[in-house]
């Protein structure tokens, strides 16, 4: 076993980085007990916000960092909506402007967001973890019947309700997540730079899981393998 | 209110005439600037205006649409003209701030026109609200899946990814960031190597209505974080199949001549997916920009169209 996270006292400073108009909040939960390892960054499900700790089915031996996406969690709720897949990479990649390089345990939204962040920055991205988590599914694989989303006047702040309304029914081909494994498999170094651990599969990550070259596992083992590059 | 300008203008192009009225409409916290010509107590029509531009683009066509007999109800789309910069841009949002302007007409259906951007957006409304629309007009904003025929899937792809950096790159230098401050005239010049048909009388006009005086030159009315393109799944044949179950009367113009701000969509692309009884005109020797362009003839196409 390796040691846990727990062996070090928990950091909850919070490190703020602007993407265009928002200010996103990451959360500087743990050094862990090697505080030089590269940081693990979890990006959290739809409408969640990083945990107040490391969670206990995370082991990492170094330090744990969660971003708060735009409209989530402490990071700046936008005005009026507007909610895409791509805005919150924009997110991610404000992120590694400030982390460097990462490894990413992503939940549900977070995981599809990880795939695509990890194409556009293979040199950064040093394994995406895919687990399960809210906003997994996304809205299908083309658009279902058009409508207007208005959040209910009782809906809360935080979450967004335009992020729950908007990134439910972000369409996720899977030929289109395909691409991004292969930019993945093409530019990273590792020899498994995505593994999917997520238990629900729809039909995007059921494409990704089926690329030679993508990992698969528990969320442990998953970790276990990226710890120990 | 109308802004009023205290320079005297440079250029103004015959017929133009600037909205009889302009209000403001709350889409879910975004200010949106509408502008109207006509009796407003005249039947409504919804124009929809394209990318990058602004409702007083409209300002010579929306004039003839409004003598003809119609309250002609436009608006500045988010980061836009007249309306609010907002934090994220996307075409729901987009759909969301049209539907908002409709929310304050009349229950009647009424026409929606779009040019280029605003004729896909109208189309996607129409299958919204089925309810709301009596006719459909769109003036060469009908995409093609078949831009790019000859490039292989390889380059594709490659595309694909350039894409996506750009996209990120972006997104990295948005702080701060401010529109080029110029004279009218190299504002005009600039807006002109996208819309190189267009006259420098009507640039330059343009630049008056839908840029802003500065201490250090003229900016124009745009959100500078605003991006042409970006990346994501979306795909041309997904807005075309809106079209086949439309249940109004449709009027698709487009214009022959492929040019830069265009979707290079022929005839051939769009006929397929034509409703029944749809009246499709293809015009020789006219650019993207239809309604500038040809404003008499487009306005006259619409007007017995709608009769």
């Amino acid at each position: 076993m390796s040691p846990v996270n727990s062996e070090s006292p928990a950091s909850s400073d919070t490190i703020w980085v602007r993407h265009n108009r928002i200010d996103l909040a990451i959360h500087h939960l743990t050094n862990g007990y090697d505080p030089t390892h590269r940081p693990l960054l979890l990006l959290h499900g739809l409408g969640e916000r990083t945990p107040d700790e490391v969670p206990p089915n995370v082991r990492w031996p170094g330090p744990v960092y969660g971003l708060d996406f735009t409209g989530h969690g402490q990071s700046t709720i936008p005005v009026g909506g507007g909610y895409t897949s791509e805005i919150l990479v924009g997110d991610v990649d404000a992120s590694l402007e400030e982390l460097g390089e990462v490894t990413i345990l992503g939940r549900g939204l977070g995981a599809y967001i990880g795939l695509l962040i990890a194409a556009a920055r293979p040199q950064q991205v040093m394994g995406v973890v895919m687990s399960d988590g809210p906003g997994l599914v996304g809205g299908g694989i083309h658009p279902g019947s058009p409508s207007v989303p208005f959040p209910a006047p009782w809906a809360s702040n935080t979450p967004d309700p335009f992020a729950l309304l908007e990134l439910a029914r972000d369409v996720r081909p899977p030929d289109y997540a395909q691409t991004y494994v292969r930019f993945v498999l093409e530019s990273s170094k590792l020899e498994k730079a995505l593994m999917v651990c997520a238990v629900a599969r729809p039909e995007w990550l059921l494409a990704v899981a089926a690329e030679p070259g993508v990992g698969q596992g528990t969320v442990d083992e998953a970790l276990q393998f990226y710890a120990g590059l | 209110m109308v802004p009023d300008l205290t320079s005297e203008f440079l250029s103004q192009p015959e017929g133009v005439r600037r909205p009889d009225r302009r209000r403001v409409v709350d889409a879910a916290g975004v200010k949106i600037s509408v502008a109207e010509w006509g009796d407003e107590q005249a039947p409504a029509l919804l124009l929809a205006h394209g990318g990058f531009d602004f409702a007083e683009t409209l300002n010579r066509f929306a004039p003839m649409l409004a003598d003809g007999g119609y309250r002609v109800v436009s608006w500045d789309q988010r980061g836009h003209g007249e309306s609010a910069w907002a934090h994220l841009y996307s075409w729901e949002a987009d759909i969301r701030d049209a539907a908002s302007v409709l929310a304050t007409l009349p229950d009647e259906p009424l026409p929606f026109i779009g040019h280029s951007k605003g004729g896909s957006m109208v189309m996607h409304l129409a299958n919204v609200a089925p309810h709301r629309v009596s006719a459909l007009v769109n003036l060469d904003g009908l995409p093609s899946g078949n831009n790019m025929p000859d490039v292989s899937e390889l380059e594709r792809t490659r595309m694909q990814r350039d894409e996506m950096d750009r996209w990120l790159a972006h997104r990295r230098t948005l702080s701060d960031k401010q529109r080029k401050p110029g004279t009218v005239q190299e504002l005009a010049e600039r807006r002109g190597r996208m819309n190189p048909r267009l006259t420098t009388e009507w640039l330059q006009y343009l630049v008056q209505v839908g840029a802003r005086q500065e201490a250090d030159g003229w900016r124009w009315k745009l959100d500078p974080t605003m991006r042409m393109g970006g990346f994501g799944p979306w795909r041309p044949e997904w807005s075309m199949l809106r079209l086949p179950g439309l249940g109004v009367p449709m009027l698709g113009v487009m214009g022959l001549e492929i040019e830069v701000m265009g979707w290079g969509s022929r005839p051939s692309d769009v006929e397929p997916y034509l409703p029944p009884g749809a009246q499709f005109e293809g015009l020789e020797g006219v650019g993207h920009f239809v309604h500038i362009e040809q404003p008499r003839l487009v306005a006259d196409l619409i007007l017995e169209f709608l009769s």
